[in-house]
């Protein structure tokens, strides 16, 4: 019969929806409602998977997020996904699972050798053992990580969808128990925009596992139906149940993951989850608290779990986590427990109390009961290799450092034990705020918020367990969070329960003594997930990694998934004992986003394939298309790269494209080129002051092709600008570098020279661009446009017109970047497809060749022309490129002028570009070949430069290249050689101009 | 002069009329392009009353000068984009006398005058569901109490820089988007859409 272990009544499960699910091949029943870890106690199944290191059998712990142990691969195939925590697992029908690490069964693993073997890997062994010599660590790695690990990541694409959304609200409570609905509710009421996150399936927090809590004289579960149920009909008001808050940032803005479909099983269509963006004015952390559990000896035998645990199978899910649960304890919780259990009728043969005297109304009714007490007493040991069995109880000596006499076994299943409570300040670290050690709970609470942030902690959060505190707590933050946010609504009355009976007082036991000295015979683990022990604490103590960062890093505590949700604060004890010290002398460390591990696919959301980054496309892009074009991205645009026709390779297709310009005419689009009008009195001025040539003096009408130049003196970008009018100029930036010139000109505009009568507006979409070269562009030209003159005297290189261009207006520029007779045509971007087949149509007779910017760029080597970025690097000046001419003398300042006159930029033998040219003309080395002047066998070698650009031109029928080389333009002639992988090419130094270097053609 | 037809909208190629023919029973929201418009760029000192009776004088609209907001007059309206800084909005038969009448209204003053219409295109969204698919791209508040008709805001939606501006409580929202963005940002709401419903809005 399944489910042997579940309760005839109780809990919140829905008895009448049997779920049918698999663990390790095995198939089991839960209810819905249940979680993974509920089920599989419910089905008697306590072990659960081996642990890291050691491989030691393990179970259930918790029933959170804390949970380090049943960790657990769920799903199958793409799906698949390591490490998710089986106390956090919804199961669904058809929910396949299985335990981690290891092979081949769960019941027998090999690697469980590693517990035999401890003595010989204890902390720090990876760092001692294979770190000499450095070297040999490449060949240990592989092994090492190959037995790393626990589960399995998936191996083929993620097949689920995810969303991501952008939310702000007034006020987002985080945790939805007492204090958190209480919160929501008060400034739901006010109407203030509120958001009550909450990682489990149901709202209410720990009041799900209470038994008998009452809130406003009912019983906590209806209080929590109520709750709900107004704050699901206030408008305002979001409710994100299944929804970690994992990561908090500056400006109050917090990241949120919901699980939408997780519970239900893979769902097409649908996204799986979604990830919460949210701005809030007000954060009200009301994230509870997390129990530690006590270090005893060999308390990792399945079984083993929180007291906290225990109550929550028992009261939330009706599941006895064991049939003869034994509770140990320093504090009043596991008492309540106590009661819970016998009166679920699960047998609880004692109550071990670290403390010497136990009083109060707690103890004495679970004394009616008929279950024993003993006071001062400790649990010695564990039996049970795959499950407990028996434990061993002692009297504790009264330093509580060894027991005494002789123990008594007690026979059990299952053993809850209590340390005290450590608030879950997660939240509330990751804004780096600090923490502070508050003594009579025993653990850290959050201290002052750091400035910038606005939130606040309440409740478990912050130290304060009672529930009528809680719920008081909670209607004040929420009021007061909703007032700040400018809602002044009537936030009601606060929730009322009666104020609990005073608890007495903890006794801090970090280490509980077994029967032998700890580290000597059995372990004691503080952290499961890591297989750290108390022993491995006392080791770095000894080896000297005191502080808390080197404790963390030599013993591996607190890291992985679950980041010491239940161990830090143990092992910070320890070590502060032995360190003996106070426990905030020994820090703690830094708590980091994620809160609890969060798949990669939320934060991708649709930002992948297609959506990865915007594509910018031209008003031709689709004529390019249609065409055959190949595309090749340049910034966000996507441009026509060259237009292969049936059977042709790329290089077949460019070498026909660029013979066609310097044959009959091409076609170009240009339209991504940056275009910034500049308007006003002091635009000249301007332009004199951003280029290193001089403006004020070209004609309306003129063009003029100019360098900018950082401070530096280095070239930052290049273009032609054109003047309008008296006070307007037409400025071209590359494609790349438009939006950084025009942030360029702003800065000094504001910042530098504000009292400049000048403004830039871009405009580079404004205008789509079609440039025409070649012999032919001339006729063409004419052919389509009617109404400007084109002859040279009227339309002379480096000039521009107005007039209509197949009907549409348009201004003519004739400059050119292929050394041919060259017209760029502006057009309004709604002509622009219309324009370019005008000119495809009326050129068909000879032969017009669209060409894309593998053509262009052969084109403009040719000629010698650089291109901003490929020839220069950031490094490079005017003069080392040079064109000493395009620097004026004559002005008395511009931008990087004072740099150009230092003594390193005027060193005569600066990297110089120059042009290249192989011994053998069938040769075309690749960008980035290092230029070498002696060879060696083998690297090192002095090197003098590289190549910038090189390609195979068709009109030279040979290769061309350029390149930045030490002193180049004195070795002119010299033969240097380019080297590359394991090639040596004799190159020879000459002027950067391969074609027409009279520059007849630009008159075609 | 050219003909009409041949003049293309950024997002012709989707073919819009045909989309506005299949059926969207209960979507979310109605995507549309409202193609051609006059957008033209101003500057000036929003302080001198010069300045501004020059602007009311051209467009029969006042300036907005409050941050983010929209000023409206028939069938011009004014965006505020910055300190300095206007679109001046109106139909495609409008925008050479409004640029004529403000070049000629700012005769003497330091302004400027930049027709940027083509550069953009207008993709509107009406619906029930417009906030929820802007909240997928944009980090701003769209709550109604936060931001509501008459009100505009530069920012990016999917990465994608944009004017947002909305225009009645349906919500219905104007995004104003370079022509080279707009077939990336109509494929982006598409494919957000697929969550809400999505019918297209003839041209």
């Amino acid at each position: 019969m399944s489910q042997t272990n579940r309760l005839n009544t109780g809990g919140r499960i829905d008895r009448s929806r049997v779920v049918t699910f698999t663990f390790d091949g095995k198939s089991y029943s839960g209810f819905a409602g249940d979680t993974l870890a509920s089920a599989l106690l419910a089905n008697g199944v306590r072990l659960v998977g081996r642990s890291f290191k050691y491989h030691r059998p393990r179970g259930i712990v918790t029933a959170g997020a804390e949970e380090p142990n049943a960790l657990i691969q769920l799903g199958v195939g793409a799906r698949t996904e390591p490490n998710t925590r089986a106390t956090q697992i919804e199961i669904y029908d058809g929910l396949v699972s299985e335990s981690q690490n290891r092979w081949p069964s769960l019941t027998f693993d090999i690697g469980a050798i590693n517990s035999l073997i401890h003595r010989f890997i204890p902390a720090g062994f990876y760092y001692k053992t294979f770190m000499w010599p450095a070297k040999a660590w490449l060949f240990y790695e592989k092994f090492i990580r190959n037995a790393a690990g626990l589960g399995k990541g998936p191996t083929a694409p993620d097949p689920d969808r995810y969303d991501k959304l952008y939310h702000t609200c007034d006020v987002l409570v985080v945790g939805a128990g007492p204090a958190g609905l209480a919160a929501a509710l008060a400034a739901g009421r006010t109407g203030a925009r509120v958001v009550l996150a909450d990682e489990q399936s149901e709202l209410g927090g720990s009041l799900l596992s209470e038994s008998s809590a009452t809130v406003n004289g009912q019983a906590a579960s209806a209080w929590i139906a109520d709750a709900l149920r107004e704050l699901g009909a206030l408008h305002d008001v979001k409710l994100l149940p299944r929804t970690t808050a994992f990561a908090y940032y500056d400006h109050n803005a917090m990241s949120l993951v919901e699980r939408l479909t997780d519970h239900l099983g893979p769902t097409d269509g649908k996204p799986r989850q979604r990830l919460w963006r949210i701005r809030a004015k007000k954060i009200i952390l009301a994230t509870g608290a997390i129990e530690r559990p006590l270090v005893y000896l060999d308390n990792d035998r399945p079984g083993c779990m929180t007291v906290s645990a225990v109550r929550t199978y028992v009261n939330r899910y009706g599941v006895m986590p064991g049939r003869r649960v034994v509770l140990m304890t320093n504090n009043d919780s596991a008492y309540r427990v106590a009661l819970d259990l016998a009166n679920a009728g699960v047998t609880v043969p004692v109550i071990v109390d670290l403390r010497a005297e136990v009083t109060g109304p707690l103890a004495k009714a679970v004394r009616e009961k008929g279950i024993e007490i003993l006071a001062g007493h400790a649990i010695a040991k564990v039996h049970g290799e795959q499950g407990v069995k028996e434990v061993e109880v002692a009297r504790l000596s009264d330093d509580g450092k060894s027991v005494t006499g002789s123990a008594r076994r007690i026979s059990c299943d299952c053993v809850g034990t209590s340390g005290g409570w450590q608030p879950t300040v997660h939240l509330h670290s990751q804004t780096r705020s600090k923490v502070k050690w508050d003594d009579a709970l025993n653990g850290f609470v959050p201290g002052d918020t750091i400035p910038g942030q606005n939130f606040v902690s309440i409740g478990g959060a912050h130290g304060v367990f009672d529930l009528a505190a809680c719920l008081t707590e909670g209607h004040v933050a929420g009021t007061t969070g909703a007032l700040e946010a400018g809602n002044g609504g009537n936030a009601g009355s606060a929730p009322t329960a009666d104020a609990a009976a005073e608890e007495q007082p903890q006794r801090p036991l970090w280490i509980v003594p077994g029967e032998k000295p700890v580290g000597q015979g059995g372990k004691h683990f503080i952290d499961y997930q890591n297989d750290v022990t108390a022993g491995d604490v006392m080791l770095a103590h000894r080896e000297g990694y005191r502080s808390v960062e080197h404790l963390k890093r030599y013993t591996t505590m607190g890291m992985a998934t679950d980041q010491g949700k239940t161990s830090n604060v143990n092992a910070l004890a320890i070590m502060a004992g032995l360190r003996n010290v106070d426990i905030p002398s020994v820090g703690i460390t830094t708590y980091r986003p994620p809160y609890t591990p969060v798949t990669f696919g939320v934060f991708a959301g649709r930002d992948k394939e297609d959506f990865l980054e915007p594509i910018r496309k031209t008003p031709m892009h689709v004529w390019h298309e249609d065409h055959g074009a190949k595309f090749e991205p340049v910034g966000q645009w996507h441009r026509a790269w060259y237009y292969p026709k049936p059977g042709e390779s790329m290089h077949d297709a460019v070498n026909r494209e660029v013979k066609a310009v310097r044959t009959s005419v091409g076609i170009v689009d240009a339209s991504t080129l940056g275009k910034i009008d500049v308007q006003g009195p002091d635009a000249a001025w301007f332009l004199d002051m951003v280029y290193t040539n001089a403006w004020s003096k070209l004609g309306v009408g003129k063009c003029r092709y100019g360098f900018m130049c950082g401070e530096d003196g280095m070239v930052f970008d290049d273009g032609v600008t054109s003047r309008i009018a008296e006070n307007h100029f037409h400025m071209t930036t590359t494609t790349g570098g438009a939006p950084r010139v025009m942030a360029w000109l702003e800065e000094w505009h504001q910042c530098e020279w504000p009292d400049k009568k000048v403004y830039f507006t871009s405009v580079t979409e404004q205008w789509a661009v079609i440039a025409i070269g070649g012999p032919m562009a001339r006729k063409l030209l004419g052919e389509v446009c009617t109404d400007i003159p084109l002859d040279d005297a009227s339309f002379p290189h480096l000039s521009f017109k107005e007039g209509t261009v197949a009907g549409v207006p348009a201004r003519v520029f004739r400059i050119t970047f292929t050394g041919d007779l060259s017209y760029e045509i502006n057009v309004p971007p709604s002509y622009g497809l219309h324009v370019w087949r005008a000119f495809m149509q009326a050129g068909e007779k000879y032969g017009i060749t669209p060409y894309g910017t593998e053509g262009l760029h052969v084109l403009r080597a040719e000629k010698g022309y650089v291109i901003v970025g490929q020839d220069t690097d950031g490094t490079v000046t005017p003069q080392d490129l040079g064109m000493d001419w395009i620097v004026s003398k004559a002005k008395p300042d511009f931008i990087g002028r004072r740099s150009m006159l230092r003594s390193d930029t005027k060193r005569p033998d600066r990297k110089h570009l120059v042009g290249l040219l192989t011994e053998d003309p069938k040769v075309v080395v690749p960008d980035g070949a290092q230029i070498v002047e002696h060879l060696k066998d083998r690297p090192p070698m002095t090197m003098l430069g590289h190549v910038t650009s090189s390609y195979w031109s068709p009109n030279m029928e040979r290769s061309i290249a350029m390149g930045l080389v030490k002193n180049g333009r004195n070795r002119m002639g010299q033969t240097l050689y380019a080297c590359w992988e394991n090639n040596r090419v004799k190159m020879k130094v000459t002027e950067p101009k391969f074609f027409d270097p009279e520059g007849a053609r630009v008159n075609g | 002069m050219v003909e009409a037809y041949q003049r293309r909208s950024a997002l012709a190629h989707f073919g819009l009329n045909a989309l506005a023919s299949q059926k969207a029973d209960g979507a979310g929201i109605t995507l549309g392009e409202s193609a051609h418009r006059a957008i033209i760029n101003i500057r000036g000192d929003a302080k001198d009353p010069a300045f501004t009776a020059a602007v009311k004088n051209a467009t029969g609209c006042d300036l907005p000068a409050a941050a983010n907001t929209v000023a409206t007059a028939g069938d011009v309206r004014i965006l505020w984009l910055g300190p300095d800084e206007w679109w001046v909005v109106g139909t495609d038969a409008r925008r050479a006398g409004l640029i004529d009448g403000l070049r000629s209204a700012f005769a003497g003053q330091h302004t400027n005058v930049t027709d940027v219409s083509e550069s953009r295109t207008v993709i509107t969204m009406t619906g029930p569901a417009a906030r929820d698919v802007l909240a997928r791209g944009i980090s701003l508040d769209l709550h109604p109490r936060a931001f509501g008709p008459g009100q505009c805001a530069q920012t990016s939606l999917s990465r994608t820089n944009v004017l947002l501006h909305q225009t009645d409580n349906a919500p219905s929202y104007e995004i104003y988007v370079l022509k080279s963005f707009a077939d990336y940002l109509w494929r982006w709401i598409g494919l957000i859409a697929e969550d809400f419903g999505m019918a297209v809005k003839a041209e």
